[in-house]
């Protein structure tokens, strides 16, 4: 396929313009290994260079966990880098996920989300990335192809920036966003060179300055270099949201780290995070036509968590129905509903939390399972603390 | 250009660099340790236009607790089983920012240095990955100690037979270890790179020039350094240099290259002096009796005719 250049919505698969959007970010090393659902991306990647249109070095490496290890030698270097894995992917290179952000390499990693064996499956849920949720890393969910496509070049541009210098997960839902055909408007490749300039660092290997990466940490100096990586993803909140709006400056689309839809007055808001968002807002506007007064968040940037942001949203609800797409083993509940209820309960004015855990390798999320969500928070006893929790939809 | 025409600056006792390396003093290595000396002797050859990538082991650790370092060039450690792929991405990075105009337009040298554990058993995909890959710039070093010393002497694919560690001991029911060394050498040639070769710290000279070489061959390239390791061995620290010296004088440890696949043998030993007096001083081997000792001197000789062999048979350059 040849270069797209166009102001006007194109129709393609999502993994392409992934891989689109990195070429115009002029990415400059990509090593990827194969896994279900990403390849797309990274094959388009290695097409792009292979046909000249991208100035790169594609490194074919031999598993994930070169993968990632070879992005930390070229971000190293001070190259701009990306990969991309799912799954088995991430759960093989996760030692080296969790080493990254301490060497503070603004890596930009895709994961189009996978379940996670046994038994094996490639279908689309949460394990993958929730396994790895204290890594250290900036993670954010995609709704849509358009938003994955814009966040692929804004990803660079905050895992790179001064302020920040973190690596950044970009997740995007296997096969229900990342092999959709959607209609994606690319940004201006002239407009991309000004939002997002080539990286230069002085924090790399250079022979004119020469710098040791990784030293060992001993008891005196570990709890330090955590704390810092910490305070470093901390940090990176508010400069999430402002590079969200010199995009929107720049391009005309407004991104925010939680997404609220219609919950002026509702008694019953829906948390979800990915693709699953869309099929939501659909089953928000069924049920609100109907007179029910329900509204939808989408929690966009899951690391460093929108504390202040979250709490504003859910200001007012009556109940938070948190939907969860991977099972947290031993405990009663999915872990962004555990985080909420966490967030949520020194809070003066404490909704009911209840969480369900849906959408598990790769089974459908459809508006009925948003209808009786809400159904079922409605069902709920007359204390107030007491929420609820179900695997929706398992078969006996 | 065939590999062995590529030129380079050869060290002799003459030319031998002087002034500090890029090694600082003040490191934590053991007395006598084989590995530092070996790590010395390539800072020596390679100057200070190069970049080191560590597996995690006893040379990192000794020379790199927060906020010291001993190095002098840039210097990266990620993880155990990964130094291979980390200076492979490094190299690609350097590649692509050097065809950019991001970098001067000149070859820097990425030297990944890792232990036996970490190149033969735990970092062995990494390395065969990043062999067959081709990177351009990519030196492999492994300094062999012959078994996990880092965490406390267990054996390793890299640890001889008979050697007694704690996790091959010696005991009425065991010699020791109870297989035969793996013969990494051999694996790198068959990625069919173009250099490969075994070094000595007592040979240094041959040590320097190897890495010397395989900076100036375009394409990746495998070493193979006998380390010796004093507190592993259960040996003298000063019997370090010498115990490398008789290594390579029993046949147990033959000096050779591998240029484009070509076997060269360094150093012809006709004559080796009697296993026995390289086995003596190392309290690891302190057990076995001497049938155990003519088994093991069977299969040295065995291995080395091998490889002289091998350096007899003509092979045609495949580049």
């Amino acid at each position: 396929m040849s270069s797209i250049n166009s102001t006007k919505p194109v129709g393609i698969e999502v993994s392409l313009a992934i891989a689109e959007a990195v070429k115009l970010a002029e990415v400059e090393v990509v090593a990827a290994y194969p896994i279900t659902p990403q390849t797309h991306i990274v094959e388009h990647l290695s097409d792009l260079v292979a046909n000249g249109e991208l100035n790169a070095e594609y490194v074919p490496v031999e598993s994930e966990h070169s993968a990632l290890s070879a992005c930390i030698g070229s971000s190293a270097a001070g190259a701009r880098t990306f990969t991309s894995t799912s799954s088995q992917g991430l759960m093989l290179m996760a030692e080296i996920v969790f080493i990254a952000p301490m060497l503070r390499m603004p890596i930009v990693m895709a994961v189009a989300n996978r379940a996670i064996s046994g038994p094996l499956n490639i279908w689309n849920d949460h394990s993958d990335v929730m396994s790895i949720r204290d890594c250290g890393w900036i993670q954010i969910f995609a709704e849509t192809g358009q938003e994955a496509t814009d966040l692929s070049i804004i990803a660079f541009r905050i895992a790179e920036d001064k302020n920040v210098m973190m690596p950044l997960i970009l997740n995007l839902d296997g096969f229900t966003l990342s092999h959709f055909i959607e209609p994606i408007i690319f940004p201006e490749a002239d407009k991309v060179k000004k939002f997002l300039p080539p990286y230069e660092t002085s924090h790399k290997l250079d022979l004119n300055n020469p710098l040791s990466f990784g030293l060992l940490g001993g008891p005196e100096v570990y709890t330090e270099a955590r704390r810092d990586t910490d305070l470093a993803l901390l940090n990176s909140r508010s400069h999430v949201q402002r590079i969200f709006d010199e995009f929107a400056g720049a391009f005309g689309r407004q991104y925010r780290l939680v997404e609220t839809y219609k919950t002026e007055g509702a008694e019953t808001i829906i948390v979800t995070i990915g693709s699953i968002s869309e099929t939501a807002m659909s089953a928000v506007d069924e049920m609100r036509a109907v007179g029910e007064k329900v509204g939808l968040i989408h929690i966009r940037l899951w690391r460093p968590f929108p504390v202040v942001e979250f709490r504003a949203a859910v200001a007012g609800a009556k109940n938070l129905a948190v939907v969860d797409r991977h099972i947290s083993m031993g405990f009663p509940e999915g872990p962004v509903g555990t985080e909420v209820r966490a967030l949520m309960y020194h809070e003066k004015e404490r909704p009911r939390i209840s969480n369900y855990v849906l959408g598990l390798g790769g089974r459908d999320v459809t508006r009925n399972h948003f209808k009786y969500i809400v159904e079922q928070v409605k069902s709920l006893g007359a204390d107030k603390r007491q929420g609820g929790y179900e695997m929706v939809g398992v078969l006996e | 250009m065939k590999s062995a025409e590529v030129q380079f600056e050869k060290i002799t006792p003459k030319t031998f660099p002087k002034g500090p390396d890029s090694l600082a003093s003040g490191h934590r290595a053991c007395q006598g340790c084989g590995e530092v000396l070996a790590l010395r002797l390539l800072m020596k050859a390679l100057g200070r236009d190069f970049m080191a990538v560590s597996a995690t082991g006893c040379m990192e650790v000794c020379t790199s607790p927060f906020p010291q370092s001993a190095w002098e060039m840039p210097w990266l450690h990620v993880a155990f089983e990964n130094a291979a792929a980390v200076a492979g991405g490094v190299d690609a990075g350097n590649v692509i920012l050097r065809r950019k105009g991001k970098l001067p337009d000149k070859r820097i040298p990425v030297v990944a240095i890792g232990g036996d554990g970490a190149t033969a058993d735990i970092g062995i995909q990494a390395l065969s990955g990043a062999l067959e890959r081709y990177h351009e710039n990519f030196i492999y070093i492994c300094l062999d100690n012959e078994a996990y010393m880092n965490t406390g002497i267990q054996r390793s694919s890299q640890t001889p037979f008979g050697a007694s560690t704690t996790t091959s001991p010696a005991g009425s029911h065991s010699k020791g270890q109870s297989t035969w060394k793996k013969n990494m050498p051999a694996i790198a040639v068959a990625h069919n790179i173009p250099y490969v070769a075994t070094g000595s710290p007592a040979f240094h000279l041959d040590l320097m020039n190897k890495i010397r070489r395989a900076a100036a061959i375009p394409g990746p390239a495998y070493l193979h350094i006998y380390a010796p390791c004093p507190t592993g061995w259960r040996m003298k620290a000063e019997l370090s240099v010498e115990s490398s010296r008789l290594a390579v004088n029993s046949r147990i440890f033959p000096l050779y290259e591998v240029i484009d696949g070509q076997y060269i043998l360094n150093k012809k030993v006709d004559q080796p002096i009697p296993l026995v007096e390289y086995l003596k001083p190392q309290g690891r081997f302190r057990h076995l009796m001497s049938e155990d000792i003519a088994k093991i001197e069977e299969r040295v000789n065995h291995e080395y005719e091998y490889i002289v062999k091998l350096s007899e048979s003509f092979v045609e350059p495949l580049f």
